[in-house]
């Protein structure tokens, strides 16, 4: 039965796709495996996926709604909402790049789709996410925001900021293959992205003539769609639903095919 | 297109006149490592360089039309000077790199000998790393748990294998990894200068079962520095040098090719 042939090659970007399917196997070892060490030599254990935001949230909820009036209400939760998904976002990037390194040196020595390191990062993620979701919950209840219907909507919003961090994540990999430097220069791109993303402050206190570039982020439309229903308790609109739908598809749809494009190549250059 | 398919067809023909039992078959090939001629391994360098126009790279030939059949239930012998192309040729059986020009075709599945610890995690116990090393090698849960006492049989690591792999030795680790990675018969079994590890016994209990699956059927690549592990274990062998196929046969012949021209 002949297993492999060098030469039939279906389209990378759909190769790459069946086989994650077959080593979906794989993939739920490399989830448990990262929830497991994350905590394995902690006191708290997975405790710390609640108590982080919690910390987290204290510090700037003292800080910001201290220092400045922000005429906003709720703001624990207008904050930490936005603090999850930032959190998601931002740890599953650079969780991505991580994971591709050490699965580097297996690359180089065996055979497994690529991609599988990507989605592991991002699994881990998604769980950690819903983890934190309920910490969130209890500081709404307890700082006397409605949990309404509008939560159930939370997996739409969720889904789409998977997508884009993946976009994101596979695309820096790629690049962090050939130049070791992307990961610090990430780090610091992540920094000045956050404080320029409507996150710890609201978008109203932008001066109108600068309000246009924020509309240019293509995070926001994301992080609005996921606050909405947790902070005001409506759907979001459909513009802002559209937009990050766009967002989110372009971006995956750009790093799976600059990702799987050159698939064959990372055993060469790692 | 109608003339591709001829001469693909023909060349097909043309091996399978060798013998219907071949596992490995390469067919002219030859890789390429493009290497930078001045490590870059920064963007902001790279962006400078690409300015200034200076990215030049140097072409490497890892192999260059090597052509070979491997059949089945065979012991392979692979022998040549460090970088002779010895590891590139298993990269490409093992389906890690695809070949830069030929054709590499393989009849079965492929389990490749990983380098001591490398598909390990330190801080997981002995037990959750056999599975995660089977999921590695294309096992599901069930097939690893159904081979699992047989795997620690084999290690006779019962006594640590809840233990953190960082409390291991590397020996331990490499028993561990032997243990995993021949759970199961594969047609086609990759060991890349491993057996170094562990200690004489283990290394006899590995030649053993390496023995026995190739008399059950198990396709055998062995590479090597040292020439007397090939004559004891292969039958036939290639000779490597610079990426090119020096010699190809019975493995005295090769061995001694090879020795004389050192």
């Amino acid at each position: 039965m002949l297993e492999y042939d060098s030469r039939r090659r279906t389209s990378p970007l759909v190769a790459e796709f069946t086989e994650l399917v077959r080593y979906r196997h794989l993939l739920v070892q490399l989830v448990s495996r990262n929830i497991k060490t994350r905590y394995k030599r902690s006191l708290l254990g997975i405790a710390w996926t609640m108590l982080h935001p919690l910390l987290m949230m204290a510090v700037l909820a003292i800080v910001f709604s201290g220092l400045f009036r922000f005429s906003i209400d709720h703001y624990a939760i207008y904050l930490l909402s936005a603090l999850v998904l930032w959190q998601f976002f931002s740890q599953t990037t650079s969780a991505v790049m991580s994971e591709l390194g050490w699965g580097g040196s297996l690359l180089t020595q065996i055979y497994v789709p690529p991609a599988v390191f990507a989605i592991s990062a991002l699994g881990t993620g998604l769980i950690n996410l819903l983890l934190s979701l309920v910490p969130l919950a209890l500081i709404a209840v307890a700082t006397g925001v409605a949990i309404t219907p509008s939560w159930l909507f939370l997996p739409i919003p969720i889904a789409l900021i998977a997508m884009f961090a993946l976009g994101i994540g596979l695309f820096l990999s790629r690049l962090a293959v050939f130049f070791g430097d992307v990961v610090q220069i990430y780090q610091v791109v992540l920094t000045a992205w956050m404080y320029l993303t409507p996150i710890i402050y609201p978008l109203a206190i932008i001066p109108d003539e600068y309000r246009a570039w924020f509309y240019l982020n293509p995070i926001y439309p994301l992080l609005e769609v996921f606050r909405t229903p947790i902070y005001a308790g409506t759907l979001p609109d459909l513009t802002m639903l559209g937009a990050a739908t766009l967002v989110s598809s372009v971006t995956l749809l750009i790093g799976w095919w600059y990702f799987a494009r050159n698939a064959d190549e990372f055993a060469y250059r790692l | 297109m109608n003339s591709r398919i001829v001469s693909e067809r023909s060349s097909a023909d043309g091996s399978a006149s060798g013998s219907s039992n071949t596992v490995i078959q390469l067919d002219q090939v030859s890789v390429r490592y493009r290497v930078p001629r001045e490590r870059i391994v920064s963007f902001k360098e790279y962006a400078i360089r690409t300015l200034q126009r200076r990215v030049s790279h140097d072409e490497f030939w890892a192999l260059r039309d090597v052509s070979l059949e491997v059949r089945r239930g065979e012991v392979f012998g692979i022998i040549g000077r460090n970088g002779a192309g010895k590891s590139t040729l298993l990269k490409v059986v093992a389906r890690v790199l695809r070949p830069t020009r030929g054709r590499v075709r393989v009849w079965g599945r492929v389990a490749p000998l990983l380098q001591v610890g490398a598909a390990f995690h330190s801080e997981l116990s002995g037990r959750e790393n056999v599975f995660l090393n089977g999921a590695l090698l294309g096992y599901t849960h069930a097939d690893v748990a159904r081979q699992f006492e047989e795997i620690v049989d084999f290690a006779e690591l019962w006594d640590f294998i809840d233990a953190p792999l960082r409390t291991y030795s590397s020996g331990m680790v490499a028993r561990l990894g032997f243990a995993v990675a021949t759970a199961t018969q594969p047609e086609v079994l990759i060991v890349d200068e491993v057996l170094g590890v562990g200690d004489e016994r283990f290394r006899e209990k590995c030649q053993a079962r390496m023995s026995q699956f190739s008399e059950g059927g198990t396709t055998i690549l062995l590479v090597a520095h040292s020439t007397p592990l090939v004559r004891e274990m292969c039958t036939r062998a290639a000779w490597l040098d610079h990426g090119v196929l020096k010699a190809l046969g019975d493995v005295d012949e090769v061995a001694n090719g090879y020795q004389g021209a050192d």
